[in-house]
């Protein structure tokens, strides 16, 4: 804000007469100390602000390293129905880090998806995490639906939504064949055409603009 | 020896000047020890000049009306002093560790610390009636007109009060790590996730990475007693602040008195 001495005065050092003024300088002592000490200040705010906010938003950008799991022998699994197994997403919490899986065999019959035939997943692997908000559905045999017990959601044997508030189809884990063992992989979502794309979290949309609007984690990838 | 101003208090609470011939010139230790805490607050108010902020806050007008609605406010205080002291007695039994230790801890100040299921209530049920008060308080500043102006930056500060206060109790509600706090975080943090653009980031930062892992339970706890209760204090500071400043409302059934020459002269 300019006061009413700036008004008489010159910006210029040299008209105001000032002991060691040079031609065309307009940063008087008190405007160059002034200017110092804010910007030391903010050096040293910066100095302990900067990294400690870098240090809570940093896991924003870190990617987990892939996991395969053993979850059986191969024979363990028809193609016509699931068997549920647990898998540790996040090791050394105990019970927090676990989820259950349930995995049948590919079946050519009814995995007639274009994702599914070109992903070569050789056992269908479908999270128990619900599209929802994330609660733990359940696959019920007798209905052959999965069914989540906190608002309804019901998805069909693909895990397609057939019901209920869910967004999108249950995500999947990529799964590989490894000797006799069948080994689950990083988790991935899908679309309501079961197109694959790197994992996001429940309530978010995929079909349309959702996948633009839910963009996936820096640190995520497709396999 | 500096005197403190008589505070500006009604004739009858005043306390009266001695008799004449009541003092003997003698001083019982009653009076001693009253002279004694006189002088230690005389001293402190030397150097501090306190005792003006303390009337200016204290000792205010208030207008004609005035009733037991606008204690709401101070009762939301008084419920987010209590969380503050006994979160900090739980903060000495609490351990934020997901393998078992935190619902061990929560279990053993339940069952086995003397007072501790007493104080672990206080906490808990505490926080919803904090939650409670907060909507009444709201409710009343709402419904008598007090957020018009010029109190518009409180109403702000209150609706940031507000939405702390919320973060306060999703945070805590992840602490006893049992299935219910479990859960209800997942759902929690899946629920801010559906905020577009920012969302999916959002639960990131919550959860500390991708999944719900190993360091979520210590984000939460940090803050939920670190983070936020500084925030709500400082806030707290300055919303009381504008309502000293600003004085309160009276009820908007109060018509306001017009001077008696302006009344005569209207008709």
């Amino acid at each position: 804000m300019p006061d009413k001495r700036d008004k008489h005065k010159s910006k210029y050092t040299l008209d105001r007469g000032m002991p060691g003024a040079f031609e065309g300088e307009t940063i008087t002592r008190r405007r160059f100390m002034t200017g110092t000490a804010h910007g030391a200040g903010a050096v040293a705010a910066a100095s302990f602000a900067l990294p400690a906010l870098g240090f809570a938003f940093g896991p924003i950008f870190k990617s987990t390293p892939h996991r395969w799991e053993v979850v059986g022998n191969v024979d363990l699994f028809p193609d016509n129905n699931y068997i549920p197994v647990v898998l540790t997403v996040t090791p050394n919490i105990g019970e927090a880090g676990k989820t259950t899986v349930y995995v049948r065999k590919f079946n050519p019959e009814i995995d007639t998806d274009a994702a599914d035939v070109d992903s070569h997943t050789p056992y269908i692997a479908i999270s128990s995490r619900c599209a929802h908000v994330g609660c733990p559905v359940r696959w019920v045999d007798a209905s052959e639906r999965f069914i989540c017990p906190c608002h309804g959601g019901v998805y069909d044997l693909l895990g397609r939504r057939v019901g209920g508030p869910p967004v999108r189809p249950l995500d999947r884990f990529y799964t590989r064949v490894n000797g006799e063992n069948v080994e689950v992989g990083p988790r991935f979502s899908v679309n309501s055409q079961l197109r694959r794309f790197s994992p996001r979290d429940p309530g978010e949309p995929l079909d349309g603009i959702g996948q633009y609007l839910y963009p996936s984690r820096p640190g995520a990838q497709k396999l | 020896m500096p005197k403190l101003p008589a505070p500006p208090l009604p004739a009858p609470l005043r306390t009266p000047p001695p008799r004449p011939g009541q003092g003997n010139g003698k001083s019982g230790p009653v009076e001693d020890a009253k002279q004694a805490g006189i002088t230690v607050v005389d001293w402190v108010d030397e150097r501090t000049s306190l005792s003006g902020a303390a009337r200016w806050l204290m000792f205010r007008k208030v207008p004609k009306g005035t009733n037991w609605f606008y204690t709401l406010g101070s009762a939301t205080m008084f419920a987010f002093l209590s969380q503050a002291v006994t979160g900090v007695f739980l903060a000495m039994y609490y351990r934020p560790d997901p393998a078992g230790g935190a619902y061990e801890s929560i279990r053993y100040v339940t069952n086995d610390v003397f007072l501790g299921q007493f104080v672990r209530g206080m906490h808990k049920w505490g926080s919803s009636v904090m939650v409670v008060l907060v909507f009444l308080h709201m409710g009343r500043t709402f419904f008598f007109g007090a957020y018009k102006y010029p109190r518009e930056l409180n109403w702000v500060i209150g609706v940031v009060l507000l939405i702390l206060t919320m973060v306060m109790s999703f945070t805590g509600y992840l602490l006893p790590f049992d299935q219910r706090a479990y859960w209800a975080t997942i759902v929690g943090v899946n629920i801010n996730g559906t905020g577009p653009l920012v969302g999916p980031y959002l639960s990131d930062f919550l959860r500390g990475g991708s999944e719900f892992g190993a360091t979520t339970l210590s984000r939460f706890y940090a803050i939920h007693m670190l983070l936020v209760p500084g925030l709500i204090a400082a806030l707290l500071g300055a919303h009381l602040y504008l309502v000293a400043k600003l004085g309160t409302t009276a009820p908007p059934w109060l018509k306001a008195e017009k001077r008696k020459e302006l009344r005569e002269t209207e008709v």
